[in-house]
């Protein structure tokens, strides 16, 4: 399905991200570390586009039927984890207008 | 028809690239609470957009089954973005297991589609999926279970434990390698998902509550990685990106939790912490000192710095809106209240910090370990609540203590430290901590909530 070229090309592009990942993330404020982990659990569940193919192809009733779940899996991913970031996200709020000292 | 085909390929291809970009750019403002929220909104439109590039793809027709799993996904996400605050560790494990049972799932169903004619690289890439992709599912599962306290928390071990878990993993391996040279023989696939998922299990069954914050980061860089390899067998560079930075994400997470611990990776994963000597300390009868609320709040409405230590002790009591209280209180007195934040602190990475900003504390007063542990000597209090191991001397001096080496909290430097706890019972590692010893140490017993509440009505008295 693949040309070995893309494979290779596929490589180059994981260690790229997986580089830019390291540099971002390190700067992200231990504060957040926990929105952090909600986000990247949302973004990654990007992995629905992967599902969503196999349930539209409809090649096989098992594929449709693992992709069905897996569908519902990521979604509820998605939804759940941009909310529930969001939600904690509002809650940091800073002294500095009132109170900085 | 041809042309207009690959045109749209490309289209797509290019609105794949705008969700990477949108993605690397939605971690990059995670980097100040002041821009993170811009951050969330990245990361929508990134996902939207390549959720309708997607579907608008060649190909596909079944669009009937595929909007009843989004409708029904989203009817099961909402209610996990409204969990409270404090059942955040629990909902964050149980969506580790969402996402990789995805990547299981697909994983498997493409190899059913595929084998016999999957080369070998390929077949390599769809067994590190679905195995790290099946461990995480039942790994999470048993990490939420316990800290949803369906499951029992104390770790459990057994002889051989770790003898166990490696051949089962061996097993699996040698089935992967059996597959990737004969893909035909799909018989095999099934016990290879199945090994994966046991194995899951048995990972988790020796770790404890303490150790958590480690487990999910790692839980959290084997589900990204797992995508990841997804992303090389259906050939989505998106996928990838996105994979290989929830990957890098967890394991920095992983990396800045067992360092904060003194421990590595392996000894958090087959090390099994805390089932150890209770025995040890429980002869002897050490006095204590201790405090009501009324004393207490007389030495803390005296003080010029407080610093306050959190643990999960505080999250267990629910007393974060309490302790606001005590921290608008003591603020109006003119005393200096900040908040000690250990790395581990907690049940997730970032959990303290998560529970004290719901309760309106102002995240500028949330201060990281390296940062704060330099003030504790020109500090009058120290006020633990709900916190043990993390503020345990024996780390420093005690080189037969298990948490020798780990980084704490140098609560004991405080002119006065001020220990709310229920009893004397040793806390979740079982280690017995020297702190409460010491000459300068109160020991304030009762529950967080209840007693912080105690301390705020004594400071009010006067006025109301």
């Amino acid at each position: 399905m693949n040309s070995s070229s893309s494979l290779i090309d596929a490589l180059f592009i994981f260690v790229l991200a997986g580089f830019i990942g390291f540099e971002v993330i390190r700067r992200v404020s231990p504060l957040l570390h926990t929105p952090l982990m909600s986000l990247t659990n949302a973004l990654d569940a990007i992995a629905v586009v992967g599902a969503i193919v196999l349930v539209g192809e409809h090649k096989s009733q098992l594929a449709a039927i693992f992709g069905f779940i897996a569908v519902v899996a990521a979604t509820s991913n998605i939804v759940g984890g941009f909310f529930i970031t969001d939600r904690m996200l509002k809650m940091f709020k800073s002294s500095r207008p009132a109170t900085k000292q | 028809m041809s042309a207009e085909f690959a045109g749209g390929q490309v289209i797509i291809e290019l609105v794949y690239l705008v969700a990477s970009v949108l993605f690397i750019l939605s971690l990059k403002w995670m980097s100040s609470p002041t821009t993170a929220r811009h951050g969330i909104w990245a990361g929508e439109i990134g996902m939207v957009l390549a959720i309708i590039g997607t579907l608008l793809r060649n190909g596909l027709h079944d669009y009937h089954l595929i909007v009843i799993a989004l409708v029904l996904g989203t009817i099961i996400g909402v209610p996990l973005g409204r969990v409270a605050m404090t059942a955040v560790p629990q909902r964050t494990a149980l969506s580790h297991a969402f996402g990789a049972l995805c990547v299981t799932l697909v994983g498997s169903a493409e190899f059913y589609l595929r084998a016999p004619a999957i080369s070998r690289f390929m077949m390599s890439v769809l067994s590190i999926e679905v195995i790290l992709g099946g461990l995480t599912v039942t790994g999470s599962l048993m990490a939420a279970g316990k800290l949803q306290e369906i499951l029992p928390q104390r770790p459990l071990t057994y002889k051989g434990q770790n003898l166990v878990n490696f051949l089962l993993l061996a097993v699996a391996l040698v089935i992967a390698v059996t597959l990737v040279l004969h893909p035909e023989r799909h018989a095999l696939f099934p016990f290879m998902v199945l090994l994966a998922l046991v194995f899951g299990v048995l990972l988790i069954i020796p770790i404890g509550g303490a150790d958590m914050p480690t487990v999910i980061s790692l839980l959290n860089g084997y589900a990204g990685l797992s995508a990841s390899a997804m992303g090389f067998v259906l050939d989505s560079k998106l996928l990838i990106i996105a994979g290989a930075l929830d990957g890098s994400s967890g394991l920095i997470l992983s990396i800045i939790m067992s360092k904060a611990m003194n421990r590595s990776f392996t000894n958090v994963l087959f090390g099994a912490f805390g089932q150890v000597q209770t025995s040890a300390a429980a002869g002897e009868v050490k006095p204590v000192r201790s405090a009501t609320p009324e004393e207490a709040a007389a030495i803390l409405s005296g003080a010029n710095r407080v610093i306050i230590v959190p643990g999960y002790g505080m999250a267990v009591a629910q007393a974060q809106h309490k302790v606001r209280e005590l921290y608008d209180g003591l603020t109006k007195r003119g005393v200096d209240v900040k908040f000690a934040i250990h790395p581990v602190a907690g049940r997730m990475p970032g959990h303290m910090n998560v529970l004290l900003a719901e309760a309106d504390i102002p995240y500028d007063r949330l201060v990281e370990m390296d940062e704060i542990n330099g003030d504790f000597p020109q500090t009058d209090v120290a006020l633990v609540i709900g916190a043990n191991d993390v503020t345990n001397p024996a780390a420093r001096s005690d080189t037969s203590s298990p948490i020798y080496g780990m980084p704490i909290l140098d609560v004991d430097k405080a002119h006065t430290v001020m220990v709310i706890k229920r009893s004397m019972n040793p806390g979740f590692a079982g280690i017995d901590n020297p702190l409460y010893y010491l000459d300068n140490t109160l020991m304030l017993f009762g529950d967080a909530k209840a007693f912080v509440g105690n301390i705020v009505r004594e400071l009010g008295g006067g006025h109301s």
